[in-house]
C-alpha cells in the first residue's frame, strides 16, 4: 500500500501517491455515504478523540461523522472548558490523554506547529484539523477530490486561490498539494494579504484580480477574517468587494468552464457574490462540504490501517 | 477655442534646461510647438507680444491648505484659485488635512465638485488614515479611482510603524503615492524653533534637527521594505540629506520637497517672536538653508512648493509658540524664488523644474513642460521688475505672509490655462 504516514500532519510530508491512494479510498467512501445505510467496521473497536482548542463546527462535526460512519468510538473533547483553562500546558494535556489510550486524536490548535508537538507525545495516530497559520491537510485533500471530481484530473489546471492568503492554512496545504500535482498555481489579493516570500513560492502573483482569473479553472476563494477587514489590512469591506470579490463580471473571465470553491464560512458579499455561491453550475461549495466526509473517512482509516500494522510488528517483537 | 503665437518671449523650458528667446504657438488650450521670436503667425492667429519678457509653464504647487470644507472664513476655492491664477500657479495640489479631513470617497467627491469654482487646475491629495488618526488605512482604491493624486496625513506623523508599513503595502499594489512627512514625532513635540542658541537665547521650545533625520530614516526603511513610491514632503535639514541621497542611490522610488520659506528665509528672520515666521517644521539655521538651495540645484530636492497655509488673523496675533503654523504662499512663491535666481545661484530652468516639472511628473500629470501636446498652462513674468509687498493686496482670505513689507523682484504678468487668460490685462 502506498500509504505510509503515521500522522496526518500537513501535505507537506505526503507523497503524491499518498495523495492518490487517499483519494482513491475517499471514492469508495463518497458511494458509501450516498446509501440508506452509511456504515463500515473499518474503525470498530478503534478509540478517536477530537480536540478542538479552537472554535470549529463544520471541520469538527464533519470529523465526527466520519469516526462514527466508520464505527469507531468518538468522543469530543471540550477543550475550552477544560484544563487548559486552569492553566495547563498543552504536553501535558497530550500526556493525560494519551494514557487514556485513544487510537485516533484530531486536533485543532491556534498556534502553527503545536499538532506536531502534541504528536511527539503520544502514541497514537494524530491528524492535523488545523494550526495556526500552517496546514490544514483534509481542507486541501477535500478540495482535490472535489477538483478531480469536477474536472476529471489533478494535474496541468490553473488554479486561481484569492483572498487572505497571508492569514489562511487553507492556502498553505493547497499550495503545496496542488503544487505536488503539477498544477499552475495563481495567487490574487491585495498585497497586504500576500505572505512574504510568496514570489519563491513557484506560484504566480496578481494583485488584479480581473488578470489573475484569465483562462482560469478553479478559483478557490478564501475567508476574509472579520477582524482585517477594517482599516489594518484592507480599508474596507467595500472596497475588498470591488477589487477581490468574486462577482460575475470578473468570473466571465476565468474558463468557461471554471468551477468555484470556498472552504466556508462565507461571507457573501465580502469575497464572494450570493448569486455566485448559489449558482449549481460554477459553485461546488455543497460538493466541498460532501467530500470532506468522505475525505476524512480515508484519513482515519488509513492511519488507522499503518497503527495497526505498527502494533501488530511491535507484538510480533519485529523492530519498527 | 482659438490659435495664439506668445511671440518675442524669453522661452524657459525645463525639461530641455533652457532659457532662450523664442516664440510658443498654442492650439485649442493645447502647446503646438516652439519657434523663433519672430515667428510668422499663422493665419487667424491672436498675437501676444511677450516683449521678451519670461514665458514659462505655470507652477504646480504642491501642498495648499485650502479651507474648504470647515475653514471656509480663511480660504475658499475660489479665493485660492484667484491668488494661484495671480501667483502664475496654474496647478493647485490641495491638502487633504482639512476639517473633516479628504478621507472618504465621498467628501472627495464634495472638494473635487466645489473646486470647480477655481479658475487653475485643483487636484487633490487625500489622506492616508481615517480621521487622519494613524489607525486605519482609508480606501486608496477608491480615491484613486476618483482621482487623488497622493496620500498624506499631512504633518500628522503615522506612529504605528506596522500600520504604516502595511498602509505602504496596499498602497505598493495601487500604485498610489504616499506623501510623508519626516518628522520624529515624541522628539519634536511642542517644538516652535529648531534647537540651538538663537531658540535658547528666545526661550521658544525647540526639536533638534535630529527629530527629521530620524523620521527620514525610519519612512525610508519601510519604504525600503514595503518598495512603495513615496514623496517627503519636506526635507530641510542638512543632517537628512545622506539618507536621502543613499535611498536614490538605491533604487528607491522616493523624492523630496521642500518649502519656498525653507529656502529662502532662516531662524533669524523670526526676530522678535514675529508669528508670521512661525513655520512646520520650524525655519532652521542658515546653514542649512544653504545646503538645502544646493541640494535643489542638484536635484536632490525634487519639488518646491509654498505650503500655502491660511491662518486668519486671531490664530496668528499670539505668543509665539501658541500662534498657528504656516503663511499663505500661493503669490508670493514666484517672487520669492526670484531671490534664489538674482541671488541663490539658481537658474530659471533650474527652478522651474522644481516647481512645475517635477511635482507634474511625480503626480502624474501632463503640466509643467513647453513641448507640443502639453497643456497651455503658462505664466508670463517679468523676473526683474521690483515691488514692495504689501500683504493687504493679496488675493487669499487670509494675509499671513513673511514677505510683508519685504523687497521682491519677480511680477507675475500673465496666466493662461488651457489657454485661456485667468490673470493679468490683455496687451
Amino acid at each position: 500500500m502506498s500509504f505510509r504516514a503515521r500522522h496526518l500532519l500537513g501535505i507537506d510530508h505526503l507523497a503524491p501517491s499518498e495523495i492518490v491512494t487517499l483519494l482513491d479510498l475517499a471514492e469508495d467512501y463518497v458511494a458509501l455515504n450516498r446509501r440508506t445505510v452509511k456504515h463500515s467496521d473499518a474503525l470498530a473497536g478503534l478509540t478517536q478523540i477530537n480536540m478542538f482548542f479552537e472554535n470549529s463546527t463544520r471541520t469538527q462535526s464533519s470529523f465526527e461523522l466520519a469516526g462514527k460512519r466508520l464505527g469507531a468510538d468518538v468522543m469530543n473533547m471540550a477543550v475550552a472548558h477544560s484544563s487548559v483553562k486552569k492553566g495547563e500546558t498543552l504536553i501535558d494535556t497530550a500526556l493525560t490523554l494519551n494514557a487514556m489510550q485513544p487510537d485516533l486524536l484530531v486536533v485543532r490548535h491556534p498556534h502553527s506547529g503545536a499538532v506536531n508537538l502534541l504528536a511527539e507525545k503520544v502514541n497514537c495516530a494524530v491528524i492535523n484539523a488545523g494550526d495556526g497559520r500552517h496546514e490544514h491537510p483534509t481542507q486541501a485533500l477535500l478540495d482535490a477530490l472535489t477538483i478531480r471530481r469536477a474536472k476529471g484530473r489533478l494535474q496541468r489546471l490553473t488554479v486561481a486561490i484569492c483572498g487572505d492568503i497571508a492569514h489562511s492554512r487553507v492556502a498553505r496545504s493547497n499550495l503545496i498539494l496542488l503544487g505536488k500535482m503539477e498544477n499552475r498555481i495563481r495567487l490574487i489579493g491585495p498585497a497586504t494579504l500576500m505572505p512574504a516570500g510568496a514570489s519563491e513560492m513557484g506560484v504566480e502573483l496578481f494583485e488584479d484580480m480581473r488578470e489573475g482569473l484569465k483562462g482560469a479553472d478553479v478559483v478557490m476563494m478564501l475567508r476574509l477574517q472579520r477582524e482585517r477587514m477594517d482599516g489594518g489590512f484592507i480599508p474596507s469591506e467595500r472596497e475588498y468587494y470591488h477589487r477581490w470579490g468574486l462577482d460575475a463580471e470578473k468570473l466571465a473571465l476565468a474558463a468557461p468552464d471554471a468551477i468555484v470553491m470556498h472552504p466556508g464560512p462565507m461571507n457573501r458579499g465580502v469575497e464572494i457574490d450570493g448569486t455566485i455561491a448559489d449558482d449549481i453550475n460554477r459553485s461546488v461549495i455543497q460538493d466541498q462540504v460532501e467530500m470532506g466526509v468522505a475525505v476524512r473517512m480515508a484519513a482515519l482509516d488509513l492511519l488507522a490501517r499503518n497503527l495497526r500494522a505498527e502494533r501488530g510488528r511491535a507484538a510480533a517483537g519485529v523492530m519498527v | 477655442m482659438t490659435t495664439t503665437l506668445f511671440a518675442n518671449a524669453r522661452l524657459i523650458d525645463p525639461e530641455a534646461q533652457t532659457d532662450t528667446p523664442g516664440s510658443l504657438l498654442v492650439r485649442e488650450g493645447v502647446i503646438a510647438g516652439t519657434g523663433a521670436p519672430d515667428e510668422a503667425a499663422p493665419e487667424g492667429a491672436a498675437v501676444i507680444d511677450c516683449q521678451g519678457r519670461a514665458l514659462a509653464p505655470g507652477l504646480v504647487d504642491w501642498g495648499v491648505k485650502i479651507g474648504e470644507p470647515g475653514e471656509r472664513h480663511k480660504e475658499s476655492f475660489r479665493s485660492a484659485g484667484l491668488a494661484a491664477a495671480a501667483g502664475g500657479v496654474t496647478t493647485v495640489i490641495a491638502r487633504p488635512d482639512t476639517a473633516p479631513p479628504i478621507d472618504t470617497p465621498e467628501s472627495l467627491e464634495f472638494v473635487t465638485r466645489r473646486a470647480s469654482d477655481a479658475p487653475v487646475n485643483i487636484r487633490h491629495m487625500a489622506a492616508l488614515t481615517k480621521a487622519r488618526e494613524g489607525r486605519e488605512m482609508v480606501e486608496i482604491g477608491f480615491l484613486t479611482d476618483l482621482g487623488a493624486v497622493a496620500f498624506s496625513d499631512g504633518v500628522r506623523v503615522i506612529r504605528d510603524a506596522k500600520l504604516l508599513a502595511r498602509c505602504m503595502t496596499y498602497a505598493r499594489g495601487l500604485d498610489a503615492l504616499i506623501v510623508g512627512h519626516p518628522q520624529e514625532p515624541d522628539l519634536s513635540k511642542g517644538a516652535a524653533a529648531t534647537s540651538g542658541k538663537f531658540a535658547s537665547l528666545y526661550g521658544i521650545p525647540a526639536a533638534s534637527p535630529v527629530a527629521e533625520s530620524m523620521g527620514l530614516d525610519r519612512d525610508l526603511a519601510l519604504v525600503a521594505m514595503t518598495r512603495c513610491r513615496w514623496h517627503a514632503d519636506q526635507v530641510t535639514t542638512a543632517g537628512a540629506l545622506p539618507a536621502l541621497r543613499r535611498a536614490r542611490e538605491g533604487g528607491l522610488d522616493v523624492t523630496a520637497g521642500i518649502s519656498i520659506h525653507h529656502l529662502t528665509l532662516n531662524e533669524f528672520d523670526v526676530g522678535d517672536y514675529r508669528t508670521f515666521f512661525r513655520f512646520t517644521p520650524p525655519l532652521r539655521p542658515e546653514d542649512d538653508r544653504q545646503a538645502m538651495v544646493q541640494a535643489v540645484a542638484e536635484g536632490l530636492i525634487d519639488v518646491i512648493a509654498s505650503f500655502h497655509t491660511p491662518q486668519d488673523e486671531e490664530s496668528k496675533r499670539l505668543p509665539f509658540e501658541a500662534a498657528a503654523p504656516g503663511a499663505v504662499g500661493l503669490q508670493t512663491l514666484l517672487p520669492a524664488a526670484m531671490r534664489l535666481y538674482h541671488q541663490g545661484g539658481l537658474s530659471l530652468p533650474q527652478l522651474w523644474r522644481a516647481m512645475s516639472l517635477n511635482p507634474a511628473k511625480r503626480l502624474g500629470l501632463p503640466a509643467g513642460r513647453l513641448s507640443a501636446g502639453a497643456p497651455a498652462d503658462l505664466v508670463l513674468f517679468d523676473p526683474d521688475a521690483p515691488f514692495v509687498l504689501d500683504r493687504f493686496t493679496l488675493l487669499s482670505k487670509s494675509k499671513n505672509t513673511p514677505f510683508d513689507g519685504a523687497r521682491l523682484e519677480g511680477r507675475v504678468l500673465g496666466t493662461w490655462v488651457a489657454g485661456k487668460r485667468v490673470f493679468g490685462e490683455r496687451p
